[in-house]
């Protein structure tokens, strides 16, 4: 059966210059309830995977360099 | 996908609020039992109360209450469904739960002279205690863990419960949603404690996860007690609450109330007397909402400043934090708006209204070795309060059952079934995506099952569900990620059944919105002063009557109008608004 990748706008932003997952944080990552963040190993930043996110706030509250901003997902604004 | 095997005395499945608080005391028990809380999430910052809570709803405080008029209080707001030695058990720990959890480091708000300092919310009785500083509930609680030395996985997704020949627990299976790991946890006792089933209706914004409970709660543990055979109880007492618009969080009317804040109409008019939830108070707002006096708002704008600012330090640090930023995005602010507010999608939850796995006072479901807390367990209205004493009930309960059995054998054959379930969607090089299924699922949830319910329309659900039956075998999942989402549509699914077919078995209306039936519009105590069970035998899914255990505390008749004549009289309304509005200012 045929499947589409359709993008949809994010409410998590991760400012990569702040986050230090390079040195081995995922503190934000580990929190998350809904399990939609992620490691870049590349970029060596924290990301958003998944849509899936209930604006809850751990990740913004418990980041140790306040890297993390939850905005209320588009479809709720 | 590797198999483990793992061997313990005490399961604890789900690491919220009742969990943990099940497992500490099991291990507390006895500290030579083998106790584990395995958690979806990560146990720091899971459930209802990942960011703290704004208060007890229902907190049994000498002085204020008695355990026998909460008990008469709650058995008014369900209509007279309930097993009062459940509430009974609650109401009596209710205040030893405050001081243990007081003494653990929560912070509870107090007056000058060091009492806790009660609120009136609820029709009769004073039972609301604040907790401005509530931030910090699972920190404490983390900690507890690690004193008492329970151990604890996380990420862990537990999917079926596992029955030895004699009908008794004998375990979960479990998979990992990072690696796909497949686990089966032998166990004497277990606990389940997985909260409400918060994904049930599709909530209007149309996003699958704007739900009012906290979306990792998809109705897993509902699934799991039926398939293990256990009783369900009060499934068609839905939960519907009146909540912020498209935010569809708590506004919150038991912090602003008692500091003057209230539900108006469209007009500015106050129409209901009282904002505690229950099913009449919902069948009110929803009128108002349909009629031509809405919209329906939530009025703080005539308080003063300083009140104001008090309440969004506490609505905008705890609980729900991003309130104050989906306020802000609005232009909303509660000096010169008002909130608008709307009543949400349903879902099952006896922590708000009835409906869950049925329990004893002992938090024993009707399997052996099985036992039930917290907003999946029905014991009505029972809220966070509920969830810790249920926790420890159940912790208790589980420990004690430890001594007296042995593991139950496992069925090779349940397991064989299970993961080959599990495994599926993984395996399917194509499909559909487990949130297409979802968001399908859930819109028809709600065409079919949201109040005010009809026959018909409930019969067309239930064919709709069944076709979706079909669906799940075709769902497909990349990775485990994917693959927990794939198996929570097997459990929303279940839980929609379930909804449906213990609510056309009621053959009448009660509870206000929750169960308001257009081709049964009244309330029949001759037929239906019962409860609703409903439970998996040979032919399905099979819904059947319990009768109402003998009271312990007696309502009299005149008390039984308190909850059920909610709305204030339109000729009386300016007034009422009036004089609220010159003792708050
Ligand atoms: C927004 C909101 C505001 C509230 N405000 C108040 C209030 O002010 N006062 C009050 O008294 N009550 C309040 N309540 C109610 C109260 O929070 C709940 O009744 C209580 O916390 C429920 O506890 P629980 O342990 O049953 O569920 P939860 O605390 O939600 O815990 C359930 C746990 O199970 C886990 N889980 C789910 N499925 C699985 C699975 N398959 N495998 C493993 N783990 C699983 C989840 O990740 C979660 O950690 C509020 C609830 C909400 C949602
Ligand atoms: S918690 Fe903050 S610093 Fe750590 S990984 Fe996440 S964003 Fe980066
Ligand atoms: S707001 Fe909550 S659900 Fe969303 S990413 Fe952060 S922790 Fe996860």
């Amino acid at each position: 059966m045929p499947t589409a990748f359709v993008p949809t706008s994010l409410p998590v932003r991760i400012d990569e210059e702040l986050c230090i997952a390079d040195k081995g944080c995922t503190v934000c990552v580990d929190v998350c309830p809904l399990d939609v963040l992620a490691i870049d190993l590349a970029k060596g930043a924290a990301y958003m995977k998944f849509d899936e996110c209930w604006y809850c706030m751990p990740c913004e509250k418990d980041c140790p360099t306040g890297a993390v901003t939850v905005d209320i997902p588009y479809l709720l604004r | 996908m590797r198999l483990h095997t793992h061997a313990v005395d005490v399961l604890v499945v789900g690491g919220g609020t009742a969990g943990p608080m099940a497992a500490v005391k099991a291990k507390e028990a006895n500290p030579a039992l083998n106790v584990l809380l395995l958690e979806k999430a990560n146990v720091k910052r899971s459930g209802a109360i990942s960011m703290g809570m704004d208060g007890l709803n229902n907190a049994v405080v000498p002085g204020h209450a008695t355990p026998e008029q909460y008990v008469k209080e709650i058995t008014l707001a369900n209509d007279g469904i309930v097993n009062q030695r459940t509430i009974m058990a609650y109401a009596r720990n209710s205040f030893a739960m405050i001081e243990e959890l007081d003494r653990w480091g929560v912070k509870f708000e107090k007056d000058e002279t060091g009492d806790y300092a009660m609120r009136k919310v609820h029709h009769m009785g004073t039972y609301v205690l604040p907790m401005p500083e509530g931030h910090d509930i699972k920190r404490v609680l983390y900690r507890r863990l690690k004193r008492t030395r329970v151990a604890i996985t996380n990420r862990w997704i537990a999917t079926r419960l596992l029955t030895g020949t004699d009908g008794r627990v004998a375990g979960a299976m479990a998979f990992d949603c990072r690696t796909g790991d497949f686990h089966i946890v032998r166990a004497k006792a277990i606990v389940l404690s997985t909260g409400a089933a918060g994904r049930l209706g599709l909530p209007a914004s149309g996003y699958l996860f704007g739900t009012y409970e906290n979306p990792t709660n998809a109705g897993d543990g509902y699934s799991m007690a039926y398939h293990a055979g256990a009783e369900l109880s009060g499934i068609e007492c839905f939960q519907i609450n009146p909540l912020i618009k498209d935010y569809n969080g708590p506004a919150c009317a038991y912090v602003t109330g008692p500091l003057g804040g209230y539900t108006t109409n469209g007009k500015g008019e106050r129409f209901i007397e009282c904002d505690y939830w229950s099913g009449q108070m919902m069948l009110e707002f929803y009128r108002e909402l349909e009629g031509g006096d809405g919209p329906v708002f939530l009025k703080l704008d005539h308080l003063a400043e300083e009140t104001i600012s008090t309440i969004e330090t506490i609505l905008h640090t705890n609980e729900r934090p991003s309130r104050g930023r989906f306020h802000k995005g609005r232009g909303t602010d509660y000096r010169t708006h008002m909130v608008e507010m709307h009543i949400s999608e349903i879902g099952l939850c006896s922590g708000h209204s009835a409906s869950g796995v049925w329990v004893d006072e002992h938090a024993a479901t009707t399997v052996p070795g099985l036992y039930a807390a917290g907003d999946l367990a029905c014991v009505p209205h029972n809220y966070m309060l509920g969830a810790f004493v249920y926790g420890k009930i159940a912790g208790e309960s589980a420990a004690r059952h430890c001594g007296a059995v042995s593991l139950a054998e496992i069925d090779q054959a349940q397991v064989e079934a299970e993961s080959a379930r599990v495994r599926a969607p993984l395996l399917r090089g194509e499909g559909l995506p487990p949130s297409q299924v979802e968001y399908k699922l859930r819109r028809m949830v709600n065409d079919y099952l949201q109040p005010p319910k009809v026959t018909r329309k409930m019969e067309i659900g239930l064919r709709r569900f069944e076709e979706i039956r079909q669906d799940l075998d075709r769902l497909w999942a990349r990775d485990p990620h994917e693959l927990m989402r794939a198996l929570e549509v097997h459990a929303i699914r279940d839980c929609a059944e379930m909804a449906a077919r213990a609510s056309l078995y009621r053959a009448e209306s009660r509870w206000g919105l929750y169960h308001a039936r257009v081709d049964h519009p009244a309330r029949d105590d001759l037929n239906w002063f019962v409860h609703v069970q409903v439970r998996k035998t040979g032919d399905g899914m099979t819904c059947f009557k319990r009768p109402i255990e003998p009271y312990l505390v007696s309502v009299d008749e005149h008390e039984q109008s308190a909850y059920q004549n909610t709305r204030i009289p339109r000729d009386s309304r300016r007034q009422s608004a009036r004089e609220t509005h010159s003792t708050s200012t």
